[in-house]
């Protein structure tokens, strides 16, 4: 059995690809809800009633799904030019701090200038935390994925300290937290009276200007060309090294944006719980959205979907809450292998 | 004589590409036998799959009467087949005994072998002209030496059938008489050798049999001494083949002048060493010499890549030393690299977007706030393909998918846009068939006409001498005099690239 390169991919085939592997995760999941003993049928009525049943699930959904549209593109973007920005978790926190510095009473605008204002730091700010190990890596070939994997420790123990020293909210009943966001600065909720926020059209908007800059620009045209073959970009007088740091200011941004719409949109002020891990599902999120922008949205929704879906049905018919993870986790798999078989075909001949 | 090796009716296919079909012949015991054939012929494939790398779809090989164990590089070996591969599989941090005692011996041989190993080695050194000091390190050695090895090894492991694959592709031409000496050698003493190449005129020196193969099939079988050279030539390509001629040029401006330039590597050796080079408009200039010897640093120090420790590079008189790529396209320098896969194209993108990959600053292809204009992109990539003979089934498909000739009719193509003062062509013709090789050269020729000054860096001689005005030998980073074509003595020549007068 050996895999061969398909010349040319029929059109078709990414879709058979993406149905049959849902198919396969979702035998996979029934499997595991019986041996957790239940029916799987009524299992995944469950989920999927948890997931969209109710204005409030669909909400809540939607809210899950927010952070990890943003870390989801952070890592796509990265990913796309092969740089591996496994620091979209430190990122998010360091968004969150730039907002809780000038969310809470530095300075206040109205709400329509506010809101941009917070972004735009957090942004800023995103883009700050990954630009030097961009430059370390461009300069002094330190590897990408040791540095923004372990700078995620040193910011999280710097909020950590923020929360519990200097910036802890004296009304906060000993809790570690910071003092809450200005009401100017708070996002409005998209349905009332639900989690939902201004956030998801923001991040949603963001994935399509992504996927405008990337397919008709100067930079998206570099960014692939860098990600494919550094040298034959560098050859054809496309400064990899300006690419890069581009790329960088890019995904550290956009991680930087996950941590300002947590903090003034869902939550309203920073805790050292903000983010369950975020910045590390959006990598699952890029993988399984095929690296495409677009692709990313609906990742995101549906890990939203499995997260929110799953933990409804573990209440329902009373299996683990852990089977979410699973089939995540099922997921990615089923997609990968689906998307190395876009690109090759077995052949079942010969010897192993 | 009694056939040593059969092979008989060997077919292999790579997806669509039938790479050998129903290929027959076979060796006898102390012969040569020359397998000759232009690249992508299927020599190689044939030869991987006699030495067990690749499994052929259909057919079989008996080696001695017995059928060879199909795939098994291993069962190869211990029937006595070597193999000595084009790119060497040697380990650079070990020395030469090291070299040869890996996979010929058992990983958990203690090391008591060690002195009648040595003494082994020393023996089928003298006797077959492959003198080597065994404690060498190997990355010490000049790539004839390492040749060396590749061979001592598989006699060391007792070979009676020697497969050499394009074994004379980057030695001077004295190393190829020292290699021949010592094949000659190892026939009288009962070894049957199998030679790949696709250089008639060695061919014709060494071998006793010539089987030419041609798009994965054997077209042909001759005794050398009944071989003919120019219809052997039409044999390996299928048709007459046609030399353009250089015809005049009329001399222009200096177009690229260096100014003793030399290049440090990290740990501070010299790579270039006082390089002074000179090219004028209709020029070409040919820099000759074996493969390592300081090229790729030279054209990549040429084009802007590498920044020279001293020196000054003129580009149409203007002082470029310590600018950017971008500065030296911008003055009109292209640079066809030598590993056009690599640093060449991008074999994921489309056709389209591998032409436009250097006109990011042109403002018809990406607009102002740099927005990309697809149909003048395609519009370009239709006219880069049908000008310089591209030939592809859509701009859309990735250029991984184009053969070898075309990628580089596609990658000379693209710079030719841009209407180079400069180009720089480093072994422009390296691995590509008869056809698109003389597309290469006539496009070349054609470019000198329009005045533009040109550097062929190449390994090729023939190549170098047909193209040439002038010729420069390059070795261990310096430069010869320049020699003007008509007076050039090849061997002479070879001397130089040997070290001679350096």
């Amino acid at each position: 059995m050996r895999l061969e390169a398909r010349e040319q991919t029929p059109a078709w085939l990414p879709w058979i690809a993406i149905i049959s592997s849902s198919l396969a995760t979702l035998i996979f999941a029934a499997v595991l809800i019986i041996v957790a003993g239940a029916s799987p049928i009524e299992g995944f009525y469950e989920l999927f009633r948890g997931a969209f049943g109710s204005k409030n699930s669909i909400a809540e959904t939607g809210a899950t799904a927010t952070p990890l549209i943003f870390t989801g593109l952070a890592a796509a973007v990265a990913f796309r030019a092969r740089f591996w920005n496994i620091g979209a978790e430190g990122q998010l926190y360091i968004g969150a701090l730039a907002t809780t510095f000038f969310g809470t009473g530095l300075i206040q605008f109205a709400p329509f200038i506010m809101i941009p204002f917070l972004f735009l730091m957090g942004f800023i700010f995103g883009a700050l935390a990954l630009l030097p190990l961009v430059l370390l890596r461009q300069y002094l070939k330190v590897d990408e994925v040791v540095t923004t994997l372990l700078m995620n420790f040193v910011i999280i123990l710097l909020v950590s300290y923020l929360l519990e020293g200097p910036w802890k909210d004296p009304y906060s009943l000993g809790w570690p937290q910071a003092a809450p966001i200005v009401d100017s600065g708070v996002l409005p909720q998209i349905i009332p009276r639900t989690r939902l926020h201004l956030g998801f059209a923001i991040a949603v908007s963001i994935a399509i200007v992504i996927w405008y800059v990337q397919t008709k620009t100067l930079f998206g045209f570099s960014t692939r060309a860098v990600g494919f073959n550094p040298s034959a970009a560098k050859h054809s007088g496309i400064s990899v090294t300006k690419t890069m740091i581009g790329v960088a200011i890019l995904s550290g941004g956009i991680a930087g944006l996950a941590g300002v719409s947590e903090t003034a949109g869902l939550k309203g002020y920073l805790t050292l719980d903000l983010s369950p891990g975020f910045g590390y599902t959006g990598i699952a999120v890029a993988m399984l959205g095929n690296l495409h922008p677009i692709g990313v949205i609906f990742s995101a929704m549906f890990i939203a979907v499995i997260y929110v879906g799953a933990d409804a049905m573990s209440r329902a018919i009373e299996v683990p809450t852990y089977l979410a993870d699973v089939i995540v986790a099922s997921t990615i798999l089923t997609v990968l292998v689906s998307l190395v078989l876009i690109k090759y075909r077995i052949i079942f001949k010969g010897k192993f | 004589m009694k056939a040593l090796l059969n092979v008989e009716n060997i077919s292999k296919s790579f997806g669509k590409l039938n790479a050998n079909k129903n290929i027959t012949f076979n060796v006898a015991t102390g012969e040569i036998l020359a397998i000759l054939g232009e690249n992508g012929a299927g020599k190689t494939t044939l030869m991987n799959i006699i030495f067990g790398h690749y499994l052929a779809d259909k057919g079989t090989i008996k080696f001695n009467n017995n059928e060879l164990k199909p795939g098994d590089p291993k069962a190869a070996i211990s029937a006595g087949i070597g193999m000595v591969h084009q790119h060497f599989t040697l380990a650079e941090n070990l020395t030469v005994l090291e070299n040869t005692l890996v996979g010929t011996q058992s990983l958990y041989h203690p090391n008591l072998t060690k002195r009648k190993s040595i003494d082994k080695l020393n023996y089928l050194a003298r006797e077959f002209g492959l003198e080597l000091d065994p404690k060498q390190l190997v990355r010490n050695l000049s790539v004839g030496e390492k040749q060396r090895i590749e061979i001592l090894k598989t006699l060391f492991s007792d070979c009676k059938l020697l497969i050499l694959d394009e074994p004379t592709a980057s030695l001077t031409p004295q190393e190829v008489t020292t290699l021949f000496t010592s094949i000659r050698k190892m026939v009288t003493n009962g070894v049957s050798v199998i030679i790949i190449s696709h250089k008639l005129n060695e061919i014709l020196e060494i071998s006793d049999r010539i089987v030419v193969l041609r798009s994965g099939a054997v077209v042909g079988e001759v005794k050398t001494k009944n071989a003919d050279k120019t219809q052997l030539g039409e044999m390996i390509v299928g048709h007459k083949i046609n030399r353009p001629n250089r015809g005049k040029n009329v001399i222009g401006e200096t177009k690229i002048k260096l100014c003793s330039i030399s290049v440090k590597s990290d740990n501070g050796t010299s790579i270039l060493d006082k390089v002074t080079l000179e090219a004028r408009g209709g020029e070409i200039i040919g820099i000759a010499g074996v493969a390592g010897n300081g090229q790729k640093v030279l054209a990549e120090t040429m084009s802007g890549h590498v920044t020279p420790a001293f020196g000054t590079i003129y580009i149409n008189g203007k002082n470029l030393t310590g600018k950017y790529p971008e500065d030296f396209m911008r003055s009109g320098v292209a640079y066809i690299p030598e590993d056009r896969n690599l640093d060449g194209t991008i074999g994921d993108m489309s056709i389209w977007e591998n032409v436009i990959l250097s006109e990011t600053k042109n403002t018809k292809i990406f607009q102002k706030n740099g927005i990309l204009n697809r149909i003048n992109s395609h519009n370009l990539a239709h006219a880069v393909c049908q000008n310089n003979d591209v030939r592809y089934q859509s701009i859309q498909q990735p250029a991984r998918l184009l053969s070898g000739g075309n990628i580089q009719k596609l990658l000379i193509g693209r710079w030719l846009i841009r209407k180079p003062n400069v180009i720089i062509a480093c072994q422009p013709s390296r691995g590509l068939d008869e056809g698109a090789i003389s597309t290469v050269h006539k496009t070349l020729l054609s470019e000198r006409k329009k005045s533009t000054a040109i550097i062929l860096i190449s390994e090729d001689l023939d190549e170098l001498l047909l193209l040439s005005d002038k010729i420069l030998v390059l070795y261990n980073g310096k430069l010869s005099e320049t020699i003007e074509n008509r007076n050039v003595n090849i061997n002479q020549l070879g001397l130089k690239m040997a070290g001679e007068g350096f």
